[in-house]
């Protein structure tokens, strides 16, 4: 799906309602999903460490606005760190990541960039949305509080604007039913598809996938999967996801990167990964993948 | 006994005075569990360090100690308190550091994960504090606030001996004049137990609110006598 | 009124007397608290309702009413049943009997804290009951116990000023009449927060040190 307008695309216009155009494609989606042009990701020799450990050595890749990319790999490769590095989860120990024109962590000032403060932070995030692989949904809060809370007093909707949005996505997730319920009285799938909607109720143009499905029971796994496919079909979020489930990866993405060791050894359509991956190690890891 | 059960106007007063001591306490001690104690989750060096002084020396410090200073020390100076102002603020300032403990403990165990969740929804970190961990960390709280409250309300029997006239006050009073010595101290010992357990049901019935607004089932019901008393005391 | 040095210095002497008979109370007092405790902790698990029952409500009757006031009935009533017990004995015996009932509830917790599957495994290796005590339930017990335990040691010293009230010269007592004689409180009463200050914020130095040795080994 094109953007519907021609600004930068890397540039977010705040406020900018389109909720015909999410609405259109999803049926009984009203409002729902970015409504915000996206933004493209840029990872410049970025460098992430836990103690002694090189999680990200001079890391370098970038997602175009709009794109939907996949990042495999074996466990402590560092894709989760991504993610986690572009929610400002943690911080990197060198190099810059830019969302949209923007610098994450930086501001420029005179020409040179300088660690930014919490306010950039929080300009920041706005853009960016993650959904968790344990859900995190506030055990405090019934399911329409969950949805509403952010968009009242972070993006300073009235109530009963952020209660239409939490409605039409909830609709969109398939749990309109569900707005009363607690959070610890749904199955991980349902939790799992209100913190999906969640995260689309503060419009980010990134979204952030970490391991959305490993968490559940298996049975669990194709709602899930089919709400992001619908999703992506639907809107023109730029998404960013970390998955072990390699049917799924085929699917949702434009591009697939392989990691081993805090580095990209292969990257391609994931035709051509899947199909006929050029590295050895990514053919190793295919086949222990599938044969789990 | 009967003499000492027709002195009841005398000792409902006084347990009147024990119950208005112990609520004002806890109070002022609840307030300041929540100020200290949240200074000591934040990031800044500053505000540990007040969290860390203010914990050390009120919880060293016994409140008797503390009680007779703010009214027989304190005057010296020339800063001069109503007898049970001293009360309460000696009682608060001491219950209130082993509540700070409480409070940062709680806030510290609500997982991390809800924090970074609340985090990428881009809430404040006073809007994080706010709507999100110190809500979780109310239901951790209530359980250990509970038995401070006990505690609290036992350490007001202290007040009597600086003349406040309070339910043990009232116990020696009568005790002088009827000479009935233990069906005195009896009755108030009964008086100060049915306090004491008023005082845990009004607790239980937050806990089970608490309970309720995170949706959890009930709290495993504490037979009374196995109320983890241990926590009062933890430092 | 400013601070006299001169004072202050006369005073220590008077008040480390104090000091020592805090001190001496509150370590018998912690010795019946930890002996009384176990007694009680065995009988809850008597299997006698009766016996169970009536333990868990003495227990909680003594642990939710004010130790000044047992204090007083110590001191004040048990003479008149012919038992007469000197302040400093009442106040330790008093001391005891109130912390019993908490070391009581920490022996308990510590042996409930073993893991089912433990006794599972002593029944399975058919131990008789006497080892299934003494080498599997009890060594994991103290190592849980040991930190609460310590807890209730600092506690306990730091409600020996009650003893004041039935006459016993501790450390805030000492301080006390001190005041009373020369009609200047400051001085002894502050040195006495001092005191108690000190020994806690040490104790409880010592006793994080100890936990960290019970959770490493």
């Amino acid at each position: 799906m094109p953007p519907t307008d021609l600004t930068s695309p890397a540039e977010p216009v705040p406020g900018k309602a389109a909720p015909g155009k999410a609405a259109g494609a999803l049926p009984g989606g009203g409002g729902a999903a970015s409504a915000r042009t996206p933004c493209g990701i840029t990872f410049e020799q970025v460098v992430k460490r836990f103690g002694d450990n090189v999680v990200l050595d001079h890391l370098d890749f970038a997602v175009g606005a709009g794109e939907r990319v996949t990042l495999i790999g074996p466990s402590g490769s560092g894709k989760t760190t991504i993610l986690r590095l572009l929610m400002t989860l943690e911080r990197p120990d060198g190099g810059v990541i830019r969302v949209g024109d923007d610098p994450l962590w930086h501001m420029e000032r005179g020409g040179k960039l300088v660690k930014a403060g919490e306010k950039h932070l929080h300009e920041m995030r706005k853009r960016i949305g993650m959904v968790f692989q344990q859900f995190n949904l506030f055990p405090n809060m019934n399911v329409l509080r969950n949805l509403t809370e952010g968009p009242v007093h972070v993006l300073g909707l009235s109530r009963d604007e952020a209660v239409e949005r939490a409605r039409g996505l909830l609709e969109l997730v398939g749990l309109a039913d569900k707005e009363d319920a607690h959070p610890t009285r749904l199955s991980g799938g349902q939790q799992q598809r209100v913190a999906i909607a969640r995260a689309l109720a503060m419009e980010p143009t990134v979204l952030l996938l970490d391991e959305v499905t490993s968490a559940l029971d298996p049975e669990l796994v194709v709602g899930v999967q089919d709400l992001l496919r619908d999703i992506a079909r639907s809107t023109d979020v730029t998404m960013l996801c970390v998955t072990h489930e390699m049917g799924f990866a085929r699917d949702i993405s434009d591009r697939v990167l392989m990691f081993d060791q805090g580095r990209i050894i292969e990257e391609g359509p994931p035709g051509t990964i899947f199909e006929e991956p050029r590295e050895e190690r990514t053919r190793a890891f295919l086949r222990a993948v599938l044969a789990s | 006994m009967s003499e000492v059960l027709d002195s009841y106007p005398l000792l409902l007063r006084g347990a009147w005075t024990t119950v208005q001591i112990t609520v004002y306490g806890a109070v002022f001690a609840l307030v300041l569990a929540l100020a200290f104690g949240l200074a000591g989750t934040a990031r800044g060096r500053l505000l540990r360090a007040v969290n860390r002084i203010y914990v050390e020396f009120f919880r060293g410090v016994a409140a008797l100690v503390l009680m007779y200073w703010f009214f027989y020390a304190l005057p010296l100076l020339g800063l001069r308190f109503t007898p049970i102002a001293a009360a309460v603020l000696a009682i608060g300032l001491n219950y209130g550091a082993y509540g700070a403990e409480v409070v940062r403990g709680s806030v510290e165990a609500v997982p991390r994960a809800q924090w970074e969740a609340a985090c990428a929804l881009n809430f404040t970190a006073a809007q994080r504090m706010r709507r999100v961990l110190l809500p979780q960390a109310t239901a951790l709280m209530l359980p250990p606030f509970g038995n401070l409250l006990i505690e609290l309300m036992k350490a007001t029997a202290g007040v009597s001996l600086v003349s406040i006239a309070d339910l043990t006050f009232r116990a020696k009073q009568i005790q002088a004049s009827t000479g009935q010595t233990a069906a005195t101290f009896a009755v108030i010992l009964v008086m100060y137990f049915v306090i004491a357990q008023a005082l845990q049901v009004l607790v239980r019935i937050a806990e089970r609110r608490t309970a309720r607004m995170l949706g959890r089932g009930l709290p495993p019901r504490r037979s009374p006598a196995a109320a983890p008393a241990g926590e009062a005391v933890l430092p | 009124m400013n601070w006299d040095w001169n004072y202050t210095g006369k005073l220590i002497p008077d008040l480390l007397d104090g000091l020592r008979v805090t001190v001496t109370a509150t370590l018998l007092g912690y010795l019946i608290a930890l002996a009384l405790g176990l007694v009680w902790t065995l009988l809850r698990r008597s299997p006698n309702p009766l016996v169970h029952q009536t333990v868990r409500w003495v227990t909680e009757f003594v642990r939710s009413t004010p130790l000044l006031v047992q204090l007083f009935f110590l001191f004040y009533v048990l003479p008149s049943w012919g038992i007469t017990l000197g302040a400093l004995t009442a106040g330790i015996v008093g001391l005891g009997l109130h912390y019993s009932t908490y070391t009581a509830e920490v022996y308990r917790a510590g042996i409930e804290d073993v893991p089912r599957g433990q006794w599972e495994a002593a029944t399975a290796l058919n131990l008789p009951r006497r080892r299934v005590w003494a080498g599997v339930v009890l060594p994991q017990a103290v190592r849980r116990v040991v930190p609460s335990l310590g807890n209730y040691l600092i506690a306990l010293f730091k409600d020996t000023p009650f003893l004041f009230g039935i006459t016993v010269t501790e450390l805030l007592g000492s301080a006390f009449d001190e005041g009373a004689h020369t009609l200047k409180y400051l001085e002894p009463i502050t040195v006495a927060g001092l005191f108690f200050i000190a020994v806690s914020v040490v104790s409880s130095l010592a006793l994080r040190r100890l936990e960290k040795h019970y959770a490493t080994h």
